[in-house]
């Protein structure tokens, strides 16, 4: 047996140092953690994938303590993947989420790892997907996913959860910010978190004024609902059940309060999520988002290697570096580069198939 | 394939474990090793040695730092260690010790697995280098 064989039998096998060592690998990507990852796709699909984001000091971590500690009073397992900027000159970073997660140490069956943004645009959204498979695979119930909601890289994190939860801390700025496109837009259930201090009532009302004009205004996005999963759906329902099909049919954001440090509004957050995972069940659109997700996985695998041989390309031939100071004399421009290094990629893909089956 | 990129990174742990309250030097030790390009998770303070084992473990680290001040080094280092054993973590983990940790107490620590102790005065440039070319290969 090949050591990555040894290494996914113990993570299966449920011993913590495998899932370590694993989550390392697709870290570093080291040699053959696609293989492994592609060994991992077997045994995934069981767990509840939550994302937590909200600016920096809004109280996630401590937020994602509380959850992790509720989830394992319930019975629950819990995986944890806390993300923290790298510094964009040294690589470095001080990853602190762990600090605030105090509230379940001596538990092993909270796995908490710390993750930070190295490489290109893009790597860590599929680093964190390939984690959240590798917490699945080793057999955790929930998988909470935290990140500072700071742009469009953070925004692709938590799209791989099922569950978007944003933390809006009071005094976040008047309604202006709320119309803002971005972050808010991304959320399932918006958390009040600090919920004791002034201006609490008022950010509230605002949020319930933005969601109230998305709804009405009968525009967003939402269509698509009615896919052939829906019908499909209401062939095997409960009678019973036909109560609740108003409720299945759209979503509508919940608006929860928390005080994260007392651990108050807690039970409601994670009603809330219960909820919406309900929702995305009934409503067929688990299996839009899942599908949806994995259309993103391939388009960025494929964006991720093409890139990755035209770089080998370029450095055989000489390296970036003589292309750009023959730029900078003025000799050719960068169009003209990629034109010409391109040209024998675009004949060889008049000869590509692509098995579809 | 042939062309992955490795992303590779020296992950540190840096720890205060047990009734410490001085985490100046752990600060300054985690500023330092950011800088140099490592990735760095503190611990905080008052960590029982089963925390700093856990997080060890479950962040996969290269590199242990642990500072103490307290002088109950000759007894939490070893629970930390026994620890790291039970996870098969103690074998490939390179564990410092920083601090006031007198002369005479520094053998027993090497016995027990620390890979080195460095006293008051150590400059800052020296731990890093000792970690650059001491961090395990996996």
């Amino acid at each position: 047996m090949s050591a990555d064989e040894e290494l996914l039998e113990d993570l299966l096998a449920g011993k913590h140092r495998a899932l370590a060592r694993v989550i390392s690998k697709i870290e570093n990507r080291s040699p053959g953690y696609r293989d492994l990852v592609s060994e991992l796709y077997a045994h995934t699909g069981d767990a509840d994938v939550i994302g937590v984001t909200g600016s920096p000091g809004a109280g996630k971590s401590t937020l994602v303590d509380k959850l992790a500690e509720t989830y394992r009073d319930r019975g629950e397992t819990v995986g944890v993947i806390a993300i923290d900027p790298s510094s964009p000159f040294t690589g470095g970073a001080v990853l602190g989420d762990r600090i605030r997660m105090a509230s379940t140490v001596g538990d092993m069956d909270v796995f908490v790892r710390s993750m930070s943004a190295r490489g290109t645009l893009g790597g860590l959204s599929t680093a964190t997907a390939d984690a959240v498979k590798a917490m699945d695979a080793f057999g955790k119930d929930k998988i909470i996913i935290e990140t500072v909601g700071a742009g469009q890289n953070e925004i692709d994190i938590v799209r791989t959860a099922d569950t978007v939860a944003v933390l809006v801390p009071p005094g976040s700025g008047d309604e202006i910010q709320t119309l803002k496109a971005g972050i808010l837009e991304i959320a399932d259930v918006f958390v009040v978190n600090k919920a004791d201090r002034d201006g609490a009532d008022r950010t509230v009302q605002e949020l319930r004024d933005m969601i109230q004009l998305d709804e009405g205004g009968g525009m967003a996005g939402g269509s698509g609902h009615h896919s052939q999963e829906v019908i499909d759906a209401h062939d095997d329902w409960d009678p019973e059940d036909d109560i609740d099909e108003a409720d299945a049919e759209t979503w509508s954001t919940p608006i929860v309060e928390t005080v994260a440090t007392r651990g108050e509004g807690v039970d409601d957050l994670l009603e809330a999520f219960a909820d919406h995972r309900q929702y995305l069940v009934d409503s067929g659109e688990h299996a839009e988002q899942v599908r949806g997700r994995y259309a993103e996985e391939i388009r960025t695998l494929l964006r991720e290697d093409v890139n990755a041989v035209l770089e080998d390309r370029l450095a055989a031939a000489g390296g970036v570096e003589d292309l750009a100071e023959a730029v900078r004399q003025g000799e050719t421009d960068p169009y003209s580069i990629a034109d010409d290094v391109l040209a024998p990629v675009e004949t060889c893909l008049d000869d590509l198939e692509i098995d579809n089956g | 394939m042939s062309s992955e990129q490795e992303q590779e990174s020296i992950r540190c742990l840096v720890a205060k474990v047990g009734l410490d309250g001085h985490d100046r030097g752990a600060h300054v030790i985690a500023r330092a090793f950011r800088d140099a390009g490592f990735e760095v998770i503190y611990s905080g303070l008052h960590k029982a040695p089963e925390e700093i084992v856990q997080a060890a473990v479950q962040e996969d680290v290269d590199v242990l730092g642990i500072s103490i001040l307290s002088g109950a080094h000759d007894t939490l280092i070893p629970k930390i260690m026994d620890g790291l054993e039970e996870y098969g973590a103690k074998e490939d983990t390179l564990v410092l010790a920083g601090g006031v940790i007198p002369e005479e107490d520094r053998e027993e620590l090497m016995a027990e697995g620390v890979a080195a102790v460095f006293g008051p005065g150590t400059s800052i440039e020296e731990t890093i280098e000792f970690v650059r070319e001491n961090a395990p290969q996996r």
